[in-house]
């Protein structure tokens, strides 16, 4: 597997566990940024192992995951063969666009760039916007969700599976 | 001499694709210098003017080199150092100098 290989990728595929883990992630941090990364075997774009970040800046408009705790996951990523196939953070108080901040640190470029918006509800039950992109040399590209029910089993084969909403309860 | 360097994923065009590097130096500073010749480029992408850029994270041993002295940070044969960016951002109304 190339180091730096982009593979063409026009959707998100996660599972739906993971998804409201980041969704419940961002609602409990609201009005701070929520951050964290869901880490997948290299090369196969499966994000299945949820690994939320405290947020460092601690902020309503600025996300960064702390030193010390970048190196632990990296090396952690590393000895377990994977890399990290989402990065998402959430916005508070804008909608789920990458601004550009994001934009101009956006560092992995195989990643899938998720965000989410607490702006209509905040910590509580409501709808929340979920949206993914790619972001290459300072280009983003939205691309759909697919949120998938959770298997048993890890295979990458899922049968049947809903587009995801932005609807959660 | 030598130092493992990690080089992120993002720097490996200037590596052609490693992801290790070795490299000499008694600093981290002259380390970079040393990296530089070898891999062209990459000092810009580490060092802004005379410091370490914001948003770019070293750790020699697996300490942050900004609590050990930054691009003073003694390194030595056998030493291990790690670049990772940040992984950062922020929403439209943050201000925040993005190199």
């Amino acid at each position: 597997m190339a180091d730096g290989l982009s593979y063409p990728r026009e959707v998100l595929k996660i599972d739906q566990v993971t998804y409201d883990a980041i969704v419940a992630h961002a609602k409990r941090d609201h009005p701070d940024e929520a951050c964290g990364v869901v880490a997948g075997p290299e090369g196969l774009d499966r994000p299945l192992r949820f690994v939320p970040m405290v947020n460092a800046a601690g902020s309503p408009t600025f996300y960064e995951f702390d030193s010390t705790e970048l190196l632990r996951l990296y090396k952690e990523m590393d000895a377990r063969d994977e890399e990290p196939v989402v990065i998402y953070h959430s916005h508070t108080a804008t909608e789920a666009y990458p601004s550009r901040t994001d934009v101009g640190l956006a560092s992995e470029p195989n990643a899938h760039y998720v965000l989410v918006s607490t702006a209509d509800h905040g910590n509580s039950a409501g709808p929340v916007e979920f949206r993914s992109y790619r972001i290459i040399d300072g280009e983003v590209t939205e691309e759909e969700v697919s949120v998938l029910p959770t298997e048993k089993s890890g295979t990458d084969a899922p049968r049947g599976h809903v587009t995801g909403t932005s609807t959660t309860t | 001499m030598a130092i493992d360097v990690r080089i992120p994923t993002i720097l490996r065009t200037y590596t052609g694709g490693e992801k290790a590097v070795t490299g000499e130096g008694s600093t981290l500073a002259e380390l970079i210098d040393d990296l530089e010749s070898k891999h062209p480029g990459i000092k810009e992408r580490l060092i802004d003017g005379s410091e370490l850029r914001r948003f770019v994270n070293v750790y020699v041993n697996d300490e942050d080199v900004r609590f050990t002295g930054s691009l003073g940070t003694e390194v030595g044969d056998g030493d291990e150092v790690v670049v990772l960016p940040a992984v950062a951002g922020g929403a439209p109304t943050a201000w925040v100098a993005v190199p």
